[in-house]
């Protein structure tokens, strides 16, 4: 009863990584169904993680601005656009150094947030109205420099760097040894990261008992080794059937993991639960109100380039239409993931898992060969109830 | 009128939440054309009674029985209610600051038809109704420009409109000052010789011994009893027993006072206000608190104490602020609110829900809020060494609470005064300012707030009350200020303040005094 009891509970607080593995399994039997195969096949995976990337990378800076209280950032599409514009002008038409145009691409869009971050933390405009104009004028300002052609294609180095694979390989088919060396590989990959997990899971309760602090049961911790495992070891034995381990994943575990840390576990991330819960008392508190805001939007503006790094390379192309409505999608996976949107409340990991739901959900229609105006009208609707059902299941959790 | 009839009829009312028994078998008569007081402590089940009464929680979630005037009702909704003329005006007003007096007033009631409204009508009656409750604003005045005080009478204007003839007031006093209470005590009074019926729920017993004709006493969801101004004695240590259930032997804790030596001193302190330019809100202002001291400001809603506090607490208010102030001797110049934590000063706010709490996070988080130094390496927190300070001063205060994770807003408000309290001795302050610390928490929850101040000047820490309870300010305080529109206008050692020399030393110094 009690095992029970708890598995509802975490079915009710999970209520969108639930929705998700529905959608899933859904599309895995309706492919089957109309014999096109499975949805979770090596070369498809690998796929939705590329095509998802910019979604993710966004809805993590998106996350921090809409902490601060419900505040968006409309700009990021055409930020997205202006940085591939200067990178695609850079290395393909001047031929500067990839890692120099990198460098003043990622500076760029720190400049371009804290341009528009200096006018919502000091000035106090509101974030729509100052975003508003950006989304017009920094397209604006893409086209201008794209003098609205499409520079491509770019040199090798770099779209080796946002698309190829790990282990890197020469050729585009490999070779069966190659093959499978990279099925060995990223089955250590695999290994690797769940030893990693099982060990930090052993010694962080360890050191909780030791300091006697509460802890989960020891039948907890252990579903939740097993279940984290078997995920990691499948996935990596999905990406090993394909060609490895897609380089933008790495970028994508990078970010997720890192400002995971920061808005969990930091006194600085701390600061935006607290401004975005209760604007007076958190400055009542001694904190630097203004500062948050400052750095929420300015960030935003460095991811905005890393997506606009990575998309380039995707498409291989620098293209005045990059970056179309990408804020709606980062703004959609943040809500969708169970951000408030009176801010306060909301994880990077809930994004994440935001974005996901939403790339399966096109992917899948698309695999399923769905006409285009019927997948707006389903995606649409099946947004509104995944949300729906997220927002129930924590209303029922409270009582 | 000696032979009174019932109006109003609830018959074993049970009402019940997952969990909790909120109302348990509670029955209570309301005569005709009396003012009939409800008081208990927070969370005694007074407001779900009166939710029930008014169809808040519609027929079918409660078992009992409703009759009034002799029939039975079955309300559903709070229309229906309404529609047979029982009115709540809730403690937290609920009027549109944008929207005129008249359009408030009217706001789901519009004179004139449902295609076109009757403007003229609808400002005309205005008029009239706010002439009744004895405001002389025009009723085009938009809500958010008149004082709380006078919103609250908008408030009973609005109900008049409605054509009210059972008339349910909870809290209405908690924001009002003394004078402002006062004015609408007696406008009860008035009504109630033209026939009114009212209920009163309230915390301060003073008010509720002025005005009621019967008490009832609610507490855990029952009817504890019911006096009668013409059979029994309104005293308030009766009430207050039967209240909380124990006997109350005193109502603020004794302390002995070891008084050291000065450890805040304000010299000559001005603040302007941050709008109105040339506003003086504090005028050339030097007080002190020495160590182990509680050191209270009384005055008026409006005399500038919090405004001082504040402006105190690292320039959180104001503008052009001019003034000296020492800590332990020396001169510090606090501009920012973190400067002022980190020289050991707190300001609890009054508006705990306001700017006191993250109501929206849970408990572990609020408490560490205001210093999260203590546990964090190198800004990365310790969120079980966080958990566990907040599970300490949880045990220390006796905060009830299901664990240290629940969210504040899910807690009583003496609950969430005592978490703001912890947030703010986790901070290790040597000087607390606590504004109105114990506003709006029931009788048992203030003296614990009350025995947690003595320990704080116990330990040789100074306390600032600013305090509109004047009961508590004489209960309390070592040394007592009088503030009244904008300057200190009286200090008092203990033992020499009375309720009298306070109100006397306010009125005196007032501008304009012979309006009150």
């Amino acid at each position: 009863m009690k095992l029970l009891s708890t598995i509802m509970d975490t079915v009710k607080k999970n209520g969108m990584l639930i929705a998700l593995i529905g959608v899933i399994i859904l599309f895995q039997i309706l492919l089957l169904v109309n014999g096109k195969g499975v949805l979770l096949n090596p070369a498809n995976v690998s796929n939705i993680i590329s095509q998802n990337a910019y979604v993710v990378i966004l809805a993590t800076g998106m996350l921090l601005c809409i902490l601060t209280g419900g505040n968006i950032d409309l700009s990021v599409g055409a930020v997205v656009c202006v940085i591939g514009a200067v990178a695609g002008t850079l290395i393909c038409n001047m031929g500067v150094n990839i890692y120099v145009a990198i460098a003043i691409s990622l500076f760029l869009g720190i400049a371009i947030g804290a341009w528009q971050a200096f006018w919502i933390a000091y000035v106090r405009i509101p974030p729509f109205i100052v975003t508003l104009a950006g989304f017009l004028y920094w397209r604006g300002v893409g086209l201008l420099i794209l003098n609205g052609l499409t520079i491509s294609p770019f040199p090798d180095n770099y779209l080796k760097l946002f698309t190829s694979f790990l282990p890197a390989s020469k050729a585009a088919l490999l070779t069966p040894e190659e093959a499978a060396m990279v099925k060995l590989v990223t089955m250590i990959v695999g290994l690797v990261i769940c030893l990693i997990f099982i060990v930090y899971q052993i010694t962080d309760r360890a050191t909780k008992k030791k300091k006697g602090y509460d802890t989960d049961s020891f039948a907890a911790m252990i579903a939740r080794m097993v279940i984290i495992s078997a995920v990691v070891i499948y996935a990596a034995w999905l990406l090993g059937q394909h060609k490895g381990i897609p380089v933008v994943l790495v970028i994508l575990a990078v970010i997720v993991l890192g400002y995971s840390y920061f808005t969990a576990k930091t006194v600085p991330g701390r600061h935006f639960y607290a401004l975005g819960g209760n604007e007076k008392a958190a400055r009542l508190s001694g904190i630097n109100t203004q500062r948050v805001m400052f750095f929420a939007y300015t960030n935003m503006g460095f991811l905005a380039a890393v997506a606009g790094l990575v998309v380039a390379g995707r498409f291989n192309s620098a293209n005045p239409a990059a970056g179309n409505l990408y804020e709606l999608d980062a703004i959609g996976a943040c809500f969708i993931g169970g951000a408030s949107a009176y801010g306060g409340t909301g994880t990077v990991g809930g994004a994440v898992i935001g974005a996901a739901f939403m790339g399966v959900l096109n992917n899948g229609m698309s695999y399923l060969g769905l006409d285009a105006n019927w997948q707006k009208t389903v995606k649409g609707l099946v947004v509104l109830f995944a949300v729906v059902f997220d927002v129930l299941s924590k209303e029922n959790r409270k009582k | 009128m000696k032979l009174a009839h019932t109006l109003l009829e609830m018959k074993n009312i049970t009402k019940t939440f997952p969990g909790v028994i909120a109302l348990d078998d509670v029955s209570l008569q309301i005569e005709q054309g009396e003012i009939h007081a409800i008081v208990g402590e927070n969370g005694a089940g007074k407001s779900t009674l009166m939710n029930v009464l008014s169809g808040i929680y519609p027929y079918g979630s409660y078992s009992g029985d409703i009759e009034y005037s002799g029939k039975h009702c079955k309300f559903n909704t709070i229309k229906d209610s309404e529609h047979i003329g029982i009115v709540i005006i809730h403690q937290e007003l609920a009027l549109v600051p944008l929207l005129s007096i008249g359009e408030n007033m009217f706001l789901g009631n519009e004179r004139g038809s449902y295609a076109s409204i009757d403007w003229d009508e609808t400002y005309q009656k205005a008029d009239g109704l706010l002439k009744l409750v004895g405001l002389s604003e025009s009723s085009r005045t938009l809500i958010k420009d008149i004082s709380v005080g006078k919103q609250q009478l908008v408030e009973i204007a609005k109900a008049l409109a409605k054509d009210v003839k059972l008339l349910i007031l909870d809290e209405p006093t908690a924001s009002l000052n003394e004078s402002d209470s006062k004015k609408l005590l007696d406008l009860l009074l008035d009504f109630k010789k033209k026939g009114m019926t009212s209920i009163l729920i309230s915390h301060k017993l003073s008010e509720v011994s002025y005005v009621a004709d019967k008490i009832t006493v609610v507490r855990d969801g029952a009817v504890i009893k019911t006096l009668d101004k013409e059979k029994d004695s309104f005293s308030e240590n009766d009430i207050i027993c039967a209240m909380v259930g124990r006997e109350l032997t005193d109502r603020f804790p004794k302390r002995e006072s070891h008084i050291g030596d000065i450890n805040l001193e304000v010299k000559n302190w001005t603040v302007y206000h941050p709008v109105y330019e040339g506003k003086k809100v504090c005028d050339n202002i030097s007080i002190n608190v020495r160590k182990g001291e509680i050191v209270g400001i009384s005055g008026l809603m409006g005399a500038g104490r919090t405004e001082l506090a504040m402006s105190i607490f690292g320039k959180s208010y104001g503008t052009d602020i001019s003034g000296e102030l020492f800590i332990n001797g020396k001169e510090v110049h606090l501009r920012s609110v973190k400067e002022a934590i980190n020289n050991k000063l707190a300001y609890v706010t009054e508006d705990r829900k306001g700017s006191g709490l993250i109501l929206s996070n849970p408990i572990h988080i609020n408490t560490t809020l205001a210093k999260m130094d203590k546990v964090s390496n190198f800004n990365v927190l310790d969120i079980d060494l966080e958990i566990r300070v907040a599970n300490e001063y949880k045990d220390k205060l006796r905060t009830k609470c299901s664990s240290v994770m629940q969210n504040v807003g899910n807690l009583s408000g003496g609950n969430q005064q005592k978490v703001l309290l912890s947030k703010w001795m986790f901070a290790d302050p040597d000087i607390l300012i606590l504004d109105e610390p114990t506003r709006g928490i029931d009788v048992g929850a203030k003296y614990e707030i009350c025995c947690i101040m003595n320990q704080l000047v116990a330990e040789g820490k100074s306390v600032l009350m600013i305090s509109s309870e004047l009961p508590e300010i004489l209960g309390m305080c070592d040394r007592i200020y009088v503030m009244n529109e904008g300057k200190i206008v009286a200090e008092f050692p203990k033992g020499k303040a009375t309720q009298e020399s306070i109100m006397a030393s306010i009125l005196s110094s007032t501008k304009g005094a012979e309006l009150l």
